[in-house]
C-alpha cells in the first residue's frame, strides 16, 4: 500500500511534496503511525477548509436556537451559513423557562464600502437595537468576519454596552475567516467564549439522579434528538446539548450535570478539558455512531455511574432497541458486505462512521480530515508532543481555575483506574488510528488532487465526503454520501439511524441509473450488415 | 414557522435580516467557470471559496471547481502577493488550466493588495494566463460580481483594432445553462453567429459520462474572448447585470451595444429576436414564430387562473424585472418586487413596467430583504411567491404556494437545464405558474369544489 501514497504524492513538486508527504501517511508503513495536521493550507490546492468563522458560528454557535446571531460583516457570510448546516432545532418548554427558535433568521449589519471606511461600530449597535426591538431575545451573540478584526471594530465593548443597555446576555466573538489555519479555531474561539460567560451562569439542578451533558453533539437530521432518546430511556437526564437544539437557557446550567459525554472531541474538547478544571466534572469519550459504538457507549456510562440498576436498564434498553432494527441491519448487510469506502469528513465524523461502516461489513481503505489535530489521529496521548505553530499561536488558549461554589470532586482515582481495567477511559479520546487496518491510507486535509488520484486507485465503492466532492466522485461513477448533511436524511446516530444509514447506502448502489452511464450505441455496431467486405462499426 | 416576524413594520437602519442577495465573489466565480479551461481563484481567506463552491453545487448538482490564496493572520497584515504567487504555481503545476481568473475578498480588498501589480509579477507560464477583477464584498451583491468578472476578462484579453469577425457578442446576464442554451439556439435559428460570454453551459450542466472532467467541454473560448473587439455590435441582456461589461467594451475596443431586459415573457423576447433579426436581415424562421404562437396560445388557455393573482416576486434585479415583466402579460399584479441588490435603476425600471400595464399599488424596492417582504405579505397577502428556495419559510408561513425561479434553487432538482428565457422558457414559466396556482385550488378548496376538468 505505501506505494499507493508514493504513486500520488510523487506527482509533486518537490516543495508540494516535502509538505503533503507528512499529511499523507500509510497505517502502519512506519513503526508508529505520525501524522501533521493542523497546520496551514497550501495556497492553490484545492482544499475543502472553510475557516475559523465557520468553525465558531457555522457549527459551534449556530444550532444554539435561543441566541439571535448577528453576523458582523458584509452580507455572504451570514448568507451562507444560513440554514444550510442541518442542525435542527425547536422552540420548546424545560423547567417552565421557554427557549425561542431563530434558526430559520439570518441577521448581519451588511456592511457596506463607508463601514469599513469609518469603522462599523455605530452600525452594528443600532443593528443590536433594531433586533432586540423587532423579536426580544435574551442573548445575542456578535460574530465578525474578515474585514472587522483589520479596521479595528472593538465587538467586545459593544457587547458589553449591550448587555447593560438592553439587560440581556450579549457576547462577542472574534472569529475572523483569516484566524488559525481552518474551522477548528473557530471552534476554540467559541469554546473559550462559553465557557466565561454562559456555563455556570445557571442554577437549575438535574431532577434525575444521574445527569449528562453531551458535547459536541449539533444534531444534523435529528441525530441529537436520537441519542437523548435512547439516554432518556435509559433514566439518564440530559441537562444540556452543546449545541444541536442547544440553547442559552439550558448551556448555563451545565455545570449542574454528573458527567460530560464527548462525541466530536475536536469542536468541544476544550469546554470538556475546562469543565474538568473548573468543576470537577469527568468526560467520557462515547461515539453513538455505529450500533456496536452506540452499545459501548451506553455501558461505559453504566459503569461511570456504577449503579447496577442503571446498568440492568441500558441492558434492557440496549436489548429492546436491537431487537428492534434486527431483520433490517440483516437486510442491508447482505447488500453491503464487502464494500471498500473512504472517507473524508470534518474532525471526527472519518473515525465514527468507519465503526458504523464496520457494523455492515464495509471496510475503509483511506480516511482524512479536513481539520483535526493530531490527537484526533493518533490520541490524546500525543498532545504533550503538539508544537503549536505560528497560526495557531495566536487563537486564545484560556485557563480556568476551580469555581469555589461548584467544584466536586466525583471519582476518585483509585475508581478511574478500577475503571479503566474495565475499559472505560476516563477524559481520555484514542483517535483515529487505532482499530484501522494496516495499509489504510490517511489524508489530512485532502485537496482536489489527491481526491481523484487516490480514488483511481483505490476505487472504494463508496466516497464519503462533502458536497464540494459529492458530484466530482459521482461524475466519475463513484457513489458519494455526504456525511456533513447526510444528504437530507437522518437522523444516522443511535440504532435507528444505522438502519438509516444502511437503507440510503442500499439505495445508492443499487440505485438503476449507474447501469445507463454508458448508451448502448457506444459498444454496439450502429449498421447491420458488411461494407466493401468489413464490419461497419 | 418565522414566528418572529411582526406584522407592524418599522424602520430598519442597520441590520439585514433574510437578505435578498450575496456577495460579489460568487458571481464572479459563476462567470469564470463560464471560460473554457478557466480555474476561478479567490484571493482572500479560504472560507469564502469553501462556501462560494458550495452554493453554486447545491444550485447546480455539479462540482464547481475554484482554489483559493489561503490566507492567514500574518497575509492579512502583511498583504497576499506571496500567498498568490505560490497559488498560481500550484494551479498550474497541478491543475493545468489555461487560464486562472482570479476574484476578491472583502479580505484582500481591505488590506488594499494591488492585484494588478502582483500579475504584472508573476511568471506565467508561455500560452497561459492569470487575469482579475476585484469584487469587494461590502460593495453591490454577487450580480455585481458577475459583472466585475466579466468586465474582467475583456479588460485583460479583447483587443482594439480585431478584424471584423461578423459576430454578435452576446452577455447573457446572470442566467442557468439551460437559459444560455437557449439564446444560442434562437441565434443559431436566426443564422447569426456569436460569442456569448459567459457561457456556463456544458459547464455547470455537463452530462454524466463516467469520466470527471476537472473543465467540461463547455464555456467560452478565450480565443473567441480575445476577438471580441471585432465583434459587430454587443447585445446586453439584463440592463443592470450586462450594461456595465458592454460599456467596457465599447470603451476598449469601440463595439457599439444595445442594453435590454433579460428576454423573459413575450415583448422582451420579441424585441430580443428584433434585435438579432437586425443583423441577419433574413426573415425569422418558422420554427420561432411557431413557438411564439405556442406561447400565446398557452397565455390565453391558462388566464382564467393568472388573470388578477398578486404576485411577490423577489431575487435578482434584471430576474426579477423580467419575471414581473411576463406576469403583467398574463394579467397578473406583481404586488412587490424585490431584490436585495442595490441599485435606483431596479426601481425605475420596476416601475415604468407597472406604468406600462397600467397597474397600481404595487411596491418595488432594492435593497430590500425577505424579513421585509412577509411584512408586506402579512399586511397584504399574494396568491403566489415566486423567487429562490429561502422564499419556502414565508411560503409555508402564509400557506402561499411558491413558485421556484432565480438564484438559488437548493432544494430542488433539474431547474437549471431548463430555460425561463425565450418563447420556450416563457412556456416553462406559464406552466409553472399556472400549475402552482392550480395545485393550490385542488389542495385548498372545498372536497364539493374539486374539479376533475381544469
Amino acid at each position: 500500500m505505501s506505494s499507493v501514497r508514493e504513486k500520488v504524492l510523487e506527482q509533486y513538486s518537490s516543495r508540494v511534496y516535502k509538505n503533503r508527504k507528512e499529511h499523507v501517511i500509510a497505517i502502519g508503513e512506519h513503526e508508529k503511525d505520525v501524522v501533521t495536521a493542523n497546520t496551514r493550507a497550501i495556497p492553490g490546492i484545492i482544499t475543502q477548509r472553510g475557516c475559523c468563522f465557520a468553525g465558531c458560528k457555522g457549527v459551534v454557535l449556530g444550532p444554539i436556537k435561543d441566541a439571535a446571531i448577528i453576523v458582523h460583516g458584509p452580507i455572504g457570510c451570514a448568507y451562507y451559513s444560513w440554514g444550510t448546516r442541518r442542525h435542527k432545532a425547536v422552540a420548546d418548554e424545560k423547567n417552565g423557562e421557554k427557549a425561542d427558535c431563530y434558526l430559520e433568521y439570518c441577521f448581519s449589519t451588511d456592511m457596506q464600502e463607508s463601514d469599513i471606511v469609518f469603522g462599523g461600530e455605530k452600525k452594528l449597535k443600532k443593528a443590536i437595537e433594531e433586533v432586540v426591538g423587532l423579536i426580544h431575545p435574551k442573548c445575542i451573540f456578535i460574530c465578525s468576519t474578515c474585514p472587522v478584526g483589520l479596521i479595528g471594530d472593538d465587538i467586545h465593548a459593544v457587547a458589553k454596552w449591550a448587555q447593560e443597555e438592553y439587560e440581556i446576555k450579549c457576547i462577542a466573538f472574534s472569529c475572523e475567516g483569516y484566524k488559525g489555519v481552518s474551522q477548528s479555531a473557530g471552534h476554540h474561539i467559541a469554546n473559550n467564549q462559553l465557557i466565561r460567560y454562559i456555563i455556570g451562569t445557571g442554577d437549575h439542578q438535574p431532577e434525575k439522579k444521574y445527569s449528562v451533558n453531551v458535547l459536541g453533539e449539533y444534531n444534523i437530521g435529528g441525530d441529537g434528538w436520537e441519542v437523548e432518546k435512547i439516554l432518556k430511556r435509559c433514566g439518564i437526564e440530559v441537562v444540556s446539548v452543546f449545541t444541536g437544539s442547544g440553547s442559552y437557557r439550558d448551556i448555563k446550567n451545565a455545570h449542574t450535570a454528573s458527567l460530560n459525554l464527548v462525541q466530536c472531541h475536536r469542536s468541544i474538547n476544550y469546554v470538556a478539558d475546562m469543565m474538568k478544571d473548573k468543576y470537577g466534572m469527568d468526560w467520557i469519550k462515547v461515539n453513538f455512531i455505529g450500533i456496536e459504538s452506540c452499545k459501548k457507549s451506553l455501558r461505559d456510562i453504566g459503569e461511570y455511574f456504577g449503579d447496577e440498576e442503571l446498568k440492568a436498564r441500558i441492558e434492557a434498553v440496549i436489548a429492546d432497541e436491537e431487537d428492534a432494527i434486527r431483520d433490517e441491519v440483516e437486510y442491508y448487510e447482505s447488500k453491503l458486505k464487502g464494500k471498500t469506502a473512504a472517507l473524508y469528513v470534518g474532525g471526527s465524523r472519518s473515525h465514527h462512521y468507519q465503526l458504523l461502516l464496520k457494523d455492515f461489513g464495509i471496510s475503509t481503505v483511506l480516511a482524512g480530515y479536513e481539520f483535526a489535530h493530531r490527537d484526533d489521529y493518533e490520541g490524546r496521548e500525543v498532545i504533550p508532543d503538539i508544537k503549536p505553530d505560528a497560526d495557531s499561536k495566536n487563537i486564545e488558549s484560556i485557563e480556568v481555575e476551580a469555581d469555589p461554589k461548584f467544584y466536586r470532586v466525583y471519582m476518585t482515582d483509585e475508581q478511574k483506574a478500577a475503571l479503566e481495567e474495565k475499559g472505560v477511559k476516563i477524559n481520555y479520546y484514542e483517535g483515529m488510528f487505532k482499530g484501522m487496518d494496516e495499509g489504510a491510507i490517511i489524508c489530512d486535509d485532502l485537496n482536489h488532487f489527491e481526491t481523484e488520484e487516490f480514488m483511481k486507485i483505490l476505487k472504494p465503492d463508496i466516497f464519503f465526503s462533502g458536497i464540494k466532492d459529492k458530484f466530482v466522485a459521482q461524475k466519475s461513477g463513484m457513489l458519494s454520501r455526504q456525511l456533513h448533511s447526510y444528504d437530507y436524511s437522518g437522523p444516522y446516530a443511535g440504532f435507528r439511524g444505522a438502519v438509516n444509514f444502511g437503507r440510503d447506502l442500499v439505495m445508492g448502489l443499487y440505485t438503476p441509473a449507474w447501469s445507463y452511464v454508458k448508451a448502448p450505441w457506444k459498444d454496439t455496431p450502429c449498421i447491420e450488415g458488411t461494407l466493401g467486405g468489413d464490419e461497419a462499426c | 414557522m418565522l414566528d418572529y416576524t411582526p406584522k407592524e413594520i418599522t424602520e430598519r437602519k442597520a441590520i439585514v435580516i433574510n437578505p435578498a442577495k450575496t456577495c460579489q465573489p460568487v458571481g464572479a466565480m459563476y462567470a469564470a467557470l463560464g471560460v473554457h479551461n478557466c480555474l476561478p481563484h479567490s484571493h482572500g481567506s479560504q472560507g469564502c471559496c469553501a462556501f462560494h463552491r458550495m452554493f453554486l453545487t447545491r444550485h447546480f448538482k455539479d462540482p464547481a471547481m475554484a482554489s483559493s490564496s489561503s490566507f492567514t493572520e500574518g497575509a492579512s497584515v502583511f498583504g497576499g502577493g506571496s500567498n498568490l504567487k505560490t497559488a498560481v504555481k500550484n494551479i498550474f503545476d497541478l491543475y493545468h488550466p489555461e487560464m486562472i481568473a482570479v476574484h476578491t475578498t472583502c479580505l484582500s480588498e481591505t488590506i488594499g493588495d494591488d492585484l494588478n501589480a502582483l500579475i504584472i509579477d508573476m511568471d506565467i507560464p508561455d500560452g497561459k494566463y492569470v487575469v482579475h477583477c476585484n469584487t469587494p464584498s461590502y460593495k453591490g451583491s454577487h450580480v455585481t460580481g458577475f459583472t466585475n468578472m466579466v468586465s474582467g476578462f475583456i479588460k485583460y484579453l479583447a483587443k482594439k483594432g480585431t478584424e471584423p469577425n461578423g459576430k454578435v457578442c452576446i452577455m447573457p446576464g446572470f442566467v442557468n445553462p439551460g437559459d444560455m442554451r437557449e439564446y444560442k439556439k434562437l441565434a443559431n435559428a436566426l443564422k447569426v453567429p456569436i460569442t456569448m460570454l459567459p457561457d456556463t453551459s456544458g459547464v455547470m450542466d455537463s452530462p454524466m459520462t463516467g469520466k470527471y472532467e476537472m473543465y467540461p467541454k463547455g464555456g467560452t473560448l478565450i480565443d473567441d474572448i480575445k476577438e471580441l473587439g471585432g465583434c459587430i455590435k454587443t447585445v446586453a441582456l439584463g440592463v443592470q447585470t450586462s450594461e456595465p461589461s458592454a460599456e467596457v467594451l465599447r470603451k476598449q475596443c469601440g463595439v457599439e451595444y444595445v442594453s435590454m431586459p433579460l428576454p423573459m415573457g413575450v415583448e422582451a423576447t420579441d424585441n430580443f429576436i428584433m434585435e438579432l433579426q437586425k443583423i441577419s436581415k433574413e426573415e425569422v424562421p418558422y420554427e420561432i414564430e411557431e413557438e411564439r404562437g405556442q406561447l400565446i396560445d398557452i397565455m390565453i388557455d391558462i388566464h382564467p387562473y393568472t388573470y388578477g393573482k398578486k404576485v411577490a416576486i423577489f431575487g435578482d434585479p434584471d430576474t426579477v424585472l423580467g419575471i414581473a415583466s411576463f406576469a403583467l402579460e398574463l394579467g397578473m399584479i406583481p404586488k412587490y418586487m424585490v431584490t436585495g441588490t442595490p441599485g435606483a435603476a431596479f426601481e425605475t425600471a420596476g416601475k415604468a413596467l407597472l406604468e406600462k400595464f397600467g397597474v397600481e399599488d404595487c411596491t418595488v424596492k432594492a435593497e430590500g430583504d425577505l424579513f421585509l417582504l412577509h411584512q408586506w405579505i402579512k399586511n397584504e397577502k399574494v396568491d403566489l411567491i415566486i423567487g429562490g428556495t429561502h422564499g419556502k419559510t414565508i411560503a409555508r408561513a402564509e400557506d402561499i404556494p411558491l413558485v421556484r425561479m432565480g438564484f438559488p434553487i437548493i432544494d430542488r432538482y433539474i431547474h437549471s437545464y431548463m430555460p425561463l428565457t425565450g418563447y420556450r422558457g416563457a412556456m416553462r414559466m406559464a406552466e409553472l405558474i399556472a400549475s402552482a396556482l392550480m395545485d393550490y385550488q385542488d389542495s385548498h378548496c372545498e372536497e364539493k369544489d374539486v374539479e376533475v376538468v381544469m
